[in-house]
């Protein structure tokens, strides 16, 4: 379906309308509702009070699923804290594609790549739109495809909590993936067979959905110990199954940092522009993500605050082993972790009380009063291309289909005093610097600093950055050269063909469009 | 194309397996002087076309910028020596690497199949070098007659391993056992003229051990050592790095030979110590290793 559209501050071409979807603003800056003026209203949900001889436990999934009054048309949601071992997710569609219902908008907070049983689910008409962070394999295909009803919606981890909160994403029944729960649907993720870590998406969810049901394959004695995540008074029902998770892909181990020669490169070039920047100090802030090439970045900064005696205040976002070993040696004084990626960490969470686990709101909602990501002083980033204006894509591949997420990466560029990108300058013969992103998830305005192989780009808003860098000795270059350097070798790939149909917006932290993903051409 | 000496200083050198496009790429990045793209112990029987091929498209259509480009091809008992050679000449490397160097007869002969094919394909005669690889007990033997072998030699290195196969002994960290070698292949190409290349630290993850083993080869007087992975090139360029306080006083000790030249004078002194021309030698190796390492080195 067409739209009427509106070009953003970007320059891009977003719709003004989604029938089911309703008036849609336009981007028009990171910041223009965070100037002290803007006005915002929480919503307040409805839910049934429970008879006070309720027994919380369900016989099973079907009729926990009749007694939550899901109808078809309604929205349900899932976290995505079991990573690439969920299968709560092909567990409940399953079952709802058994039950006959049809035409659900399914609103996880992510999807992995244990995940195609959803493209299978829309292709059925279970489901037919979608609202996420993140898609991979075929499901990004039946999106890019033009599969669903309503265009797909992406949010930030940030601004899906807003949308959760102010109500224009509203969620009927979460289901909710509990690595251990008691039968009045206590829950955490730091115990049990399945165990995930912190449950900061989940925490959500469950507060503000109409119905919420705990989905376990670990019943525990009433009341869970030693660690509540998620508390019974949210939660109506508690369901028991076989199993929720493959453990071996939940926690996949200590996540290694990277032995590739050139991302350590990249990682010591990126080490050497934070320390230039001098946000490197005592009770400085920080982030970086779990993949191989951020865990080097964070090695090098561990050795550099070991070497001078810096003890930082925090570090938040997805939290890694490796980061609980800089807590326990006493760099940072505080973590706050909203999910886990290896499972090092859920004894850090259920032992160290300076490890906190975070709601995802806290972590990075703008519109509340205060959340995480704004005070943070450094983020180190990834992206899968970046244009000459600094705009970021974390969504769409070479081909021009969907396959990535937007998760905390505009949230936390947005709120950091350094937001800086790591990326090779090319993937697979082809370039990562384009003239322009295909999908624009986090604006240029704020993204600092982009580090590759052949040297640092630094925004031209950051004129004080960019002569700290250089003072450094370090390889500063301007974007449009680094560019013509790779392109050089590469020469400059074709334009993937789009059609005109708008299959896909993303939704900026602020609730305001930043951009539309369109159908793939043939 | 660049114009450069093909013997310019190489404090690091970086091997890169000529079967690996995405290293043959990216390999100029990691700050070695120079990178030698192998076509022999790296690459299976099964590879050696393809990676011959590789490496000559690598040579012609990137740009290394600065640093020393260098193959090493196979040797010259081997079925592929005369391929490597026909396919990499006319791309016009700075230097070839020639592996099993048992006598001057080796150099002589890579010598001639070069210069034929420079001629062949319009190339200037003789500005492709060749670093000669001593491998056997033979070859340190001969190391003066092959030192002398031929001006288009630039320097001589060693090749541990093998070396210490065909001594029947075991290699060890320290490599002290190829201590003789090691000094008589310094010797010679020092008499010569020509730069001496330590061998190879095999333990890519031993980084003190490698920082040893560099330092005695800066010691017995290597101009330079190869590296087999990136993450050993900073360690080897910092021990071939001058401190500034060296630096500082042999920029003095020119500046000052300089002076005594102008004004006639065969000897003059600095700090109250007598310079003659080995110490002014020794102060112009230490600006040009200061100057390879992006120190500050004042014009003199």
């Amino acid at each position: 379906m067409n739209y009427t559209c509106i070009r953003n501050s970007l320059g891009r071409l977003v719709p003004q309308q989604i029938p089911g979807t309703g008036t849609l603003v336009p981007f028009s800056g990171a910041y223009a509702r965070l100037d002290g003026s803007y006005e915002w209203m929480p919503s307040p949900f409805l839910h049934r009070v429970p008879s006070i001889s309720t027994n919380k436990i369900a016989p099973d999934l079907c009729t926990a699923i009749e007694r939550s009054g899901l109808q078809n048309g309604m929205t349900i949601s899932f976290h995505h804290h079991l990573r690439n071992g969920d299968e709560v997710v092909g567990l409940v569609l399953a079952e709802l594609e058994k039950m006959g219902f049809r035409g659900l908008t399914l609103a996880p907070s992510s999807l992995g790549d244990s995940h195609d049983c959803v493209a299978d689910a829309i292709k059925k008409g279970v489901v037919t739109r979608l609202n996420t962070s993140g898609v991979r394999g075929e499901v990004g295909k039946a999106i890019s495809n033009g599969l669903l009803e309503s265009p797909a919606i992406i949010r930030s981890h940030g601004g899906r909590a807003r949308a959760i909160e102010e109500g224009s994403l509203k969620i009927d029944v979460a289901f909710l993936g509990a690595p251990a729960c008691d039968r009045l649907g206590n829950m955490t993720g730091v115990t049990g067979k399945t165990a995930c870590g912190a449950l900061g998406y989940a925490m959500v969810d469950a507060r503000h959905a109409r119905h919420a049901i705990a989905i376990t394959d670990n019943l525990v004695d009433y009341p869970l110990s030693p660690k509540i995540s998620v508390p019974q008074y949210l939660i109506d029902q508690v369901v028991v199954v076989d199993s929720i998770g493959d453990p071996s892909q939940i926690a996949t181990g200590a996540t290694r940092i990277t032995r590739d020669p050139l991302q350590l490169y990249i990682a010591e070039l990126a080490f050497k522009a934070i320390r230039a920047s001098g946000c490197l100090k005592n009770d400085c802030s920080f982030q970086t993500g779990g993949g191989g090439p951020s865990l080097a970045v964070a090695r090098y900064v561990r050795d550099y605050m070991k070497e001078n005696s810096i003890q930082g205040s925090y570090c938040i976002g997805g939290i890694t082993g490796y980061m609980a070993d800089m807590l326990k040696e006493g760099l940072f004084r505080t973590l706050f972790d909203v999910q886990s990626f290896d499972a090092a960490v859920t004894n850090s969470i259920a032992t160290n009380p300076n490890h906190v686990e975070a709601d995802v709101s806290w972590y990075a909602n703008p519109f509340n009063k205060g959340c995480l990501v704004n005070d943070l002083d450094v983020v180190v980033l990834a992206a899968l291309d970046v244009d000459v204006d600094f705009n970021v894509d974390v969504l769409t591949g070479h081909d021009g289909i969907l396959r990535g997420a937007s998760g905390g990466h505009s949230d936390t560029a947005a709120g950091a005093k350094l937001a800086l990108i790591t990326i090779p300058l090319m993937r697979n013969g082809v370039p990562s610097i384009r003239e322009r992103v295909q999908t624009v998830v986090t604006p240029g305005e704020t993204v600092d600093v982009i580090v590759t192989e052949r040297g640092i780009a630094v925004n031209p808003r950051r004129e004080d950055l960019r002569a700290r860098l250089r003072d450094a000795g370090l390889p500063v270059k301007d974007i449009r050269r680094l560019k013509a350097e790779i392109e050089h070798i590469t020469g400059i790939p074709d334009e993937v063909a789009f059609a005109d149909e708008i299959v896909g917006i993303v939704e900026y932290r602020d609730g305001t469009i930043i951009d539309a993903i369109r159908k793939i051409k043939g | 194309m660049k114009e450069r000496s093909h013997n310019h200083p190489m404090r690091s050198l970086l091997y890169i397996p000529g079967n690996h496009p995405g290293m043959l790429q990216n390999c100029a990045i990691y700050g070695s002087d120079a990178v030698i793209f192998d076509l022999e112990d790296a690459i299976s029987i099964s590879e050696k076309d393809s990676a011959r091929k590789l490496v000559k498209h690598a040579l012609k259509g990137f740009d290394y910028g600065n640093i020393g480009v260098i193959v090493r091809v196979n040797g010259r008992d081997t079925s592929y020596f005369e391929a490597d050679l026909e396919e990499i000449v006319p791309a016009n490397p700075d230097a070839i690497r020639l592996p099993k160097v048992d006598s001057a007869e080796d150099v002589l002969a890579a010598d001639e199949l070069i210069s034929r094919l420079e001629e062949a394909n319009g190339l200037p005669r003789g500005r492709i070098g060749i670093q000669a690889m001593l491998e056997t007990a033979r070859a340190i033997v001969n190391v003066n007659s092959i030192a002398a072998a031929s001006p288009r030699l630039v320097g001589l290195t060693l090749g541990g391993q093998d070396l210490a196969a065909d001594l029947g002994i075991r290699a060890t960290k320290e490599g002290y056992e190829l201590l003789y070698a090691k000094s008589a292949v310094v010797i010679a190409a020092k008499a010569h003229g020509l730069q001496a290349f330590d061998t190879v630290f095999t333990d890519v993850n031993d980084a003190e051990g490698l920082r040893e083993q560099a330092a005695v080869g800066f010691a017995l007087g290597f101009s330079g050592k190869a590296a087999i992975h990136p993450s050993q090139i900073p360690v080897i360029n910092a021990v071939y790095t001058p401190e500034p306080n060296e630096v500082a006083k042999a920029a003095k000790i020119v500046a000052a030979a300089k002076e005594a030249e102008r004004r006639g004078l065969g000897v003059t002194a600095v700090d109250g110590r007598m310079v003659d021309a080995p110490v002014v030698t020794q102060a112009l190796r230490t600006l040009e290793l200061a100057r390879l390492a992006g120190m500050e080195v004042p014009e003199l």
